[in-house]
């Protein structure tokens, strides 16, 4: 089950220039979280009694987790369907979707007015279960959990294999006076190496069910995202609300899971000049369409059920939302369905970007765009609102390239690296990688393959 | 392999679609809810009410400090002299409006928690913050037990409870019939006891809504035939007599079925027993296990899928 050999840390620099840019947007939101600490939730927002919710539920929790839901999607793929040739993919998923959880939880800190009161959520007694909410807060804090307990293996493994030099350095740089003892200090890091290696395999035996805890539990809270809107039907437009909400919201979340492990793994071959793994994201991205397709028809099926299409084709405001949200999702797919486009990075870039866009777009709809509380009420993110959500993506960036760099997350090079027909030349500058490749179409890694022919 | 398994995950996709669809056929199915007229609430008749606003600074005055109350001052009013909230908000839990259709047709409207039979911001409070009292019908907050999600305001079709959005530790406020304050020592709560025409009626469910049927059967003239809250989300407790249509007034119109029955509704079959997660755990479970075994029996057979499985 640990499956090391797949994954590679990423050499190279960690300090670079677009971590001090990402550093500088992440002290900004901060700042306005200060404020918002010191002088009220209204001195940084636009919220009012009639938008009690802004971006920072609607973008940093509802959407937010849906684009964290690769790790998701990628696991049902994984384990349920037993694809094991995605089986690379899924670390980085397992990574996108930890930061996205815990900055949603960080987000709802931020958001919850008496957040000193949250304690709450554990005493029996106070428990609710005919909310949403209830139900959505235990299971966004147990997936969490969870995920932090699917990445550990990573840090074990680094763990163990790691020389400690920059602890050294750090100790080295300090005063004898202060700096712990040589030998006290190698003894106790051993100690850890022997502990990590200790806990590795044993924590691999039950892994398994963890994993599944972690298919289970964002099914039922996706699911529940859409509920949630259920009890608002006074205030939602009937475009949106509908008693299918929490199936729409559990299928738009598998196929933004999908379409972002497509994009992340895209963008991050890109950015780190990597080889882009043409490969298993084809056969990732023909799954989508499917997806889509059933989504579009419970959304169409609906509206007519609830006589709503002539609303859909008004034309207004509304109808204006939905159309976008509904046709950015269908043409994606429509592009998806199409073998060719499928084994170009460059359009499956677009076409999973208009599918995240599209479904992020659905739950903006049902969270904010179609909401109406009354006469009189309006809400436009505020700078500082905004500002507070650009900073949590931003402290998400950062700490993924900080993780990939420390631990073994994304796909090994040597593990599977491919020649694909369709596959970009990585970009000038990028690291001579090319030796690495055995230049075949077989599925099959160079170290199976010669593993394979010696057995026979 | 790859066919048999897209018609697998088809085949559970439809099979959960089906179960939300009939989730959603329960829920359409409305079940009458039982209205308990023994609760306590208020009857607002809007032809008598003058816009004093007495109710309005009797409730400041008695619940300033329980209910975290504070004076609004207006913009002209530089010196603090009047109290001027312009709609409820997180100092202010009830307000007489003025709505003015031309020189003839107008009304006043008093807003406050309208403490529904079946309430939405109960139902949706995930710390049982937001309670409805069994005997007297009051729908109560404890701020010992919020936690400031704001899910009240989003799911009260009436817009009642407010947040306070400029302090750094705030709370909800909302209209709780003076359960501490007035309603304890008096056996009232402090807008009906104010009240010098006699607008505000403050008593059991049942005998405000015979009153209401008497006032609309001997002045069929002055009034709109319908009693305000008798119906709508479910019932209220609090009542609304007026000569305008109560939608000019900012009361919405709402079907009589309780929001709340019906988020509940697909909540609980979803969640019925819990026995829908440990089943679907349980089945993943077993899959996700088979599928592990599989690929570890499977040895070293050249299956491209199986090049994962070696135990580091």
């Amino acid at each position: 089950m640990a499956h090391s050999e797949d994954y590679q840390k990423l050499e190279g620099k960690i300090f670079t220039k677009s971590f001090f840019i990402l550093l500088a947007v992440v002290l900004v939101g901060f700042f306005f979280v200060g404020v918002r600490f010191v002088k009220g939730i209204g001195a940084v927002s636009n919220m009012s009694d009639g938008y009690p919710w802004g971006i920072w539920i609607t973008y940093d929790v509802a959407t937010g987790t849906a684009i964290a839901c690769g790790g998701y999607a990628v696991a049902i793929l994984v384990y349920i369907r037993n694809r094991m040739q995605y089986h690379p993919l899924i670390r980085s998923a397992i990574l996108t979707s930890m930061f996205g959880y815990g900055l949603a939880g960080f987000s709802v800190m931020v958001d919850l007015g008496r957040p000193w009161n949250a304690y709450n959520f554990f005493i029996p007694s106070k428990w609710q279960a005919n909310s949403a909410m209830f139900e959505v807060a235990l299971c966004v804090m147990a997936y969490s959990t969870v995920l932090i307990i699917e990445f550990i293996p990573a840090i074990l493994t680094s763990i163990e294999n790691s020389k400690w030099t920059r602890m050294n350095a750090i100790r080295n740089w300090l005063h004898p006076r202060i700096a712990p003892d040589q030998k006290t200090m190698t003894d106790t890091l051993e100690a850890v190496r022997l502990g990590a290696a200790w806990l590795k395999p044993r924590l691999n035996k039950v892994l398994i069910f963890f994993i599944v805890l972690g298919i289970t539990l964002p099914t039922m809270h996706q699911s529940s995202l859409g509920s949630l809107l259920l009890i608002a039907s006074t205030k939602l437009h009937p475009l949106w609300h509908t008693g299918f909400l929490p199936l729409l919201f559990l299928i738009n979340c598998v196929f933004i899971g999908y379409s972002i492990a497509i994009l992340e793994s895209i963008i991050s071959c890109f950015s780190f000049h990597r080889p882009y793994e043409v490969e298993e994201l084809s056969g990732l991205a023909g799954l989508v369409p499917y997806v889509t397709v059933i989504w579009l028809s419970v959304v169409i099926g609906d509206l007519v059920h609830r006589n709503q299409l002539n609303a859909a084709l008004k034309w207004d405001f509304y109808s204006c939302f939905f159309m976008a949200e509904f046709l950015l999702i269908a043409v994606g797919s429509l592009l998806l369905f199409s073998k060719k486009l499928r084994r170009s990075p460059r359009w499956l870039f677009v076409s999973a970007s208009l599918i995240v866009l599209g479904g992020a777009l659905y739950r903006f709809n049902v969270y904010l765009i179609g909401f109406n509380p009354g006469k009189g009420w309006h809400y436009f993110p505020s700078f500082g609102e905004v500002m507070v959500t650009v900073g949590i993506v931003a402290l998400e960036i950062l700490a993924y390239k900080v993780f990939v760099a420390l631990f073994p997350v994304l796909p090994s090079a040597a593990g599977h690296g491919r020649k694909a027909p369709g596959r970009v030349q990585a970009p000038a500058g990028a690291p001579q990688r090319e030796a690495d490749f055995n230049g075949t179409l077989s599925p099959i890694p160079v170290q199976y393959k010669t593993a394979i022919e010696t057995q026979n | 392999m790859k066919n048999t398994s897209r018609r697998d995950f088809l085949k559970l996709v439809g099979a959960s679609g089906a179960g939300l669809f009939a989730c959603a056929g329960a829920a359409q199915a409305h079940e009458g809810m039982r209205i308990n007229n023994d609760e306590l609430g208020m009857l607002y008749d809007a032809t008598k009410c003058v816009g004093c606003k007495a109710c309005m600074s009797a409730c400041k005055r008695v619940n300033s400090d329980y209910g975290s109350l504070s004076y609004e001052k207006a913009k002209f009013d530089s010196d603090g002299l009047w109290d001027a909230p312009s709609d409820l908000s997180g100092s202010t839990r009830t307000l007489i409006k003025l709505f003015k259709e031309s020189a003839k047709s107008w009304s006043y409207v008093k807003y406050s928690c309208m403490h529904c039979q079946k309430p939405s911001c109960v139902s949706v409070c995930p710390v049982s913050a937001m309670t409805k009292e069994p005997v007297t019908g009051i729908v109560d907050y404890n701020k010992n037990t919020c936690i400031g999600c704001r899910y009240c305001q989003v799911a009260c079709p009436y817009n009642i409870p407010k947040f306070q959005w400029e302090k750094a530790l705030p709370q909800i406020v909302k209209c709780d019939l003076c359960k501490n304050t007035n309603l304890r020592e008096k056996g009232i709560s402090a807008c009906a006891e104010t009240c010098p025409t006699g607008a505000i009626k403050f008593g059991k469910r049942k005998e405000l809504l015979e009153e209401a049927q008497i006032r609309l059967k001997d002045n069929p003239d002055k009034y709109i035939a319908h009693i305000y809250g008798e119906h709508e989300g479910g019932g209220t407790n609090h009542l609304y007599l007026a000569s305008m249509p109560f939608n000019k007034l900012g009361l919405p119109d709402i079907k009589p079925e309780a929001p709340a029955e019906f988020s509940e509704k697909i909540q609980h079959t979803i969640y019925k027993g819990f026995i829908a997660p440990v089943a679907l755990y349980s089945a993943l479970c077993f899959i996700a296990v088979k599928n592990m075994k599989g690929n570890q029996g499977k040895g070293d057979d050249a299956n491209g899928k199986d090049h994962h499985k070696e135990d580091k």
